[in-house]
């Protein structure tokens, strides 16, 4: 690719001031709209910024539907405060907008909506349904050479793999080595109601990409110096085969009172939670 | 009955190769049926816009979906049971809510099911699909219409629910049939009674209006192609005309034709409406025309229940109770 409008330049000191930035606006976010997954948003942040800042081609935020860019999926759709927040920060829509999330009208709905919210590659919120859209767009960019072989990044929460349309797009883009496909796994080891367990622990959750058929590996989620050449050479990778990234990360990261427990997988601070919470994220 | 015609799934394989040049957008996504439902027939002319995806209709579901948020126009063409009901939530959340050009070949719709019993029988597609938002349904009659609609349906710039049937149906439409999205079609006039139908059961309909005209009963027919948008406005002039609505559906009594119809002459010009379909049960096994006719589907049956509710209705308004 010739081309690489997108990919911001900057060190890796001004990446982590991104990542408690998006923190801070996470817990904005969900601690004004009284509701929120706070916890798998926190998870997802060195994630989103690698992505959003570094690794994503051809994004534009002036021009959000460009036919060429990098597309991402966030899959786990109920972690929207996160993905939200990061659009912000990119620039796809003032910071304001974050005010309304959740709200009567606001396009910031709970679970992601092309239809209201820019930077939408495509609604989420059923979760399972993420990575076969993905498998879709990969097919487009394969058909239409026009499209500038973009990439197509799916976000994945761990708990989400229990859902067996996961593995019905894993076999499909697997069998046919699918170019252009990219799993990310938020390995937070928590879900809704209880941890995950040990079949979702992370080398055996890549184990099972591998059995699929795809490349794949487990990277250290929240460590941004090892994320982001991960993401970029499972970018790469992907050139000639699906490639799965999974990333080992801690639910409600950032938060000491809400790291790997389950009760903040869907719920947001009270002011003296809030309070405390962005005293230990900054940003 | 004329003699049987050509099946609307031939037809239905034939229309999207006659389409392909014309939508190079146009894109096949098969769930392993395609010798079924006949996108075969795509597969063969254009196997580089045919994509098989394995028994795994969830999944063909969104990466249509996904394809379709890419500028393609892809088609899923799948047995109608377990397309709207495997995959509803797929269709729901990726296509319906979406809003994006993904069009759905429900294939096999209601009884005629090649023989597949309780499982196979797609009596429940309909109610599922209307109750999608921004989907279009359509439940063409005969081969002609299948393949009208299957243009119609590349037509229009959201999601479209087209079921086509297995088996041979007569021909009610010439080929140069072109029908008009949520327009119901009159096929036979009528004051006495109205039998209002989808699909392969309006030629049925239209048997039974001749068997009640021979006993002096005046019957109208109309032809309901598209089930969503409903065209209320034409089963309410029905209604306010005949004061007597018979529904035929080869589909549940719930949900469907029936209901749709109900729930329009409810709020504009409420009359007697006879439900003739399906029962709130899963169908059997055995020959297709046995199952009709244990239903009451037949021709002959319509009509003897067409005059029975007429009788009945009459004696009512005679004796003025309700």
């Amino acid at each position: 690719m010739s081309e690489q409008i997108g990919v911001l330049q900057g060190s890796a000191g001004e990446l982590e001031a991104r990542a408690r930035r998006l923190r801070r606006l996470i817990l904005d976010t969900v601690h004004r709209a009284g509701m929120g997954h706070t916890g798998g948003s926190l998870s997802e942040v060195e994630i989103l910024v690698a992505l959003y800042f570094r690794v994503l081609r051809n994004i534009d935020p002036g021009r959000p539907e460009r036919p060429d860019r990098d597309r991402f999926i966030l899959s786990k759709g109920h972690a929207s405060a996160g993905l939200y927040a990061a659009l912000a920060l990119r620039g796809y829509f003032p910071e304001s907008l974050l005010e309304g999330y959740d709200e009567l009208g606001s396009p910031l709905q709970a679970h992601p909506d092309m239809g209201r919210a820019p930077g939408i590659d495509i609604s989420t919120g059923s979760l399972g349904q993420g990575l076969s859209c993905g498998v879709g767009m990969a097919l487009a960019a394969q058909l239409r050479p026009e499209l500038g072989g973009f990439r197509t990044f799916v976000l994945l929460g761990d708990g989400e793999l229990q859902e067996g349309q996961v593995w019905e797009a894993a076999e499909y883009a697997g069998a046919l080595r699918l170019p252009g496909i990219i799993a990310v796994v938020d390995c937070n080891g928590v879900q809704l109601s209880a941890p995950t367990g040990p079949s979702l622990a992370p080398e055996r959750i890549a184990d099972r990409w591998r059995a699929f058929g795809w490349e794949s590996s487990v990277v250290a989620g929240h460590d941004l110096g090892a994320l982001v050449p991960a993401l970029e050479a499972a970018r790469h990778g992907a050139g000639s085969g699906p490639v799965a990234l999974v990333a080992r990360t801690v639910k409600g990261r950032g938060v000491s009172f809400m790291e790997g427990r389950c009760e903040w997988h869907g719920k947001a601070p009270n002011d003296e939670e809030y309070a405390r919470a962005i005293g230990e994220v900054g940003g | 009955m004329k003699a049987p015609g050509i099946a609307q799934r031939e037809a239905f394989g034939a229309a999207l190769v006659e389409m392909a040049d014309r939508h190079p957008e146009m894109v096949v996504l098969d769930p392993d049926v395609c010798s079924s439902t006949r996108t075969s027939l795509f597969r063969a002319a254009y196997p580089g816009r045919f994509y098989a995806m394995g028994i795994a209709e969830a999944n063909a579901v969104c990466a249509a979906a996904g394809m379709a948020s890419c500028g393609l126009v892809p088609w899923v063409s799948a047995f109608a049971a377990f397309l709207s009901c495997r995959a509803a939530d797929q269709i729901r959340v990726s296509v319906a809510h979406t809003g994006l050009p993904v069009k759905l070949n429900g294939s096999y719709g209601g009884l005629p099911s090649g023989r597949g019993g309780a499982t196979h029988s797609a009596i429940e597609d309909l109610a599922v699909m209307r109750s999608m938002p921004g989907m279009t349904v359509l439940a063409p009659a005969d081969a002609a219409e299948a393949r009208a609609m299957a243009e119609l349906a590349m037509a229009i710039p959201g999601p479209a629910y087209l079921r086509t049937m297995r088996c041979e149906l007569p021909d009610l439409f010439g080929p140069d049939w072109r029908p008009e999205l949520g327009r119901a079609v009159e096929l036979a006039p009528g004051r006495d009674l109205a039998i209002l139908a989808e699909g392969m059961m309006s030629a049925r309909a239209l048997e039974a209006a001749a068997i009640l005209a021979r006993e002096g009963i005046s019957a109208r027919v109309l032809h309901f192609g598209t089930i969503k948008p409903f065209d209320a406005e034409a089963a309410s002039r029905a209604a306010r005309d005949c004061g007597l609505l018979v529904t035929v559906e080869n589909h549940a009594r719930s949900g469907g034709l029936g209901s749709a119809a109900c729930e329009a002459v409810a709020e504009a010009s409420p009359c007697r409406v006879l439900r003739l379909g399906f029962p709130d049960a899963f169908l059997e096994s055995g020959e297709d025309e046995a199952i009709f006719a244990k239903h009451g589907l037949t021709p002959g049956a319509i009509a003897a229940s067409a005059k029975g509710a007429l009788r009945d209705t009459e004696w009512r308004d005679a004796c003025g109770s309700p």
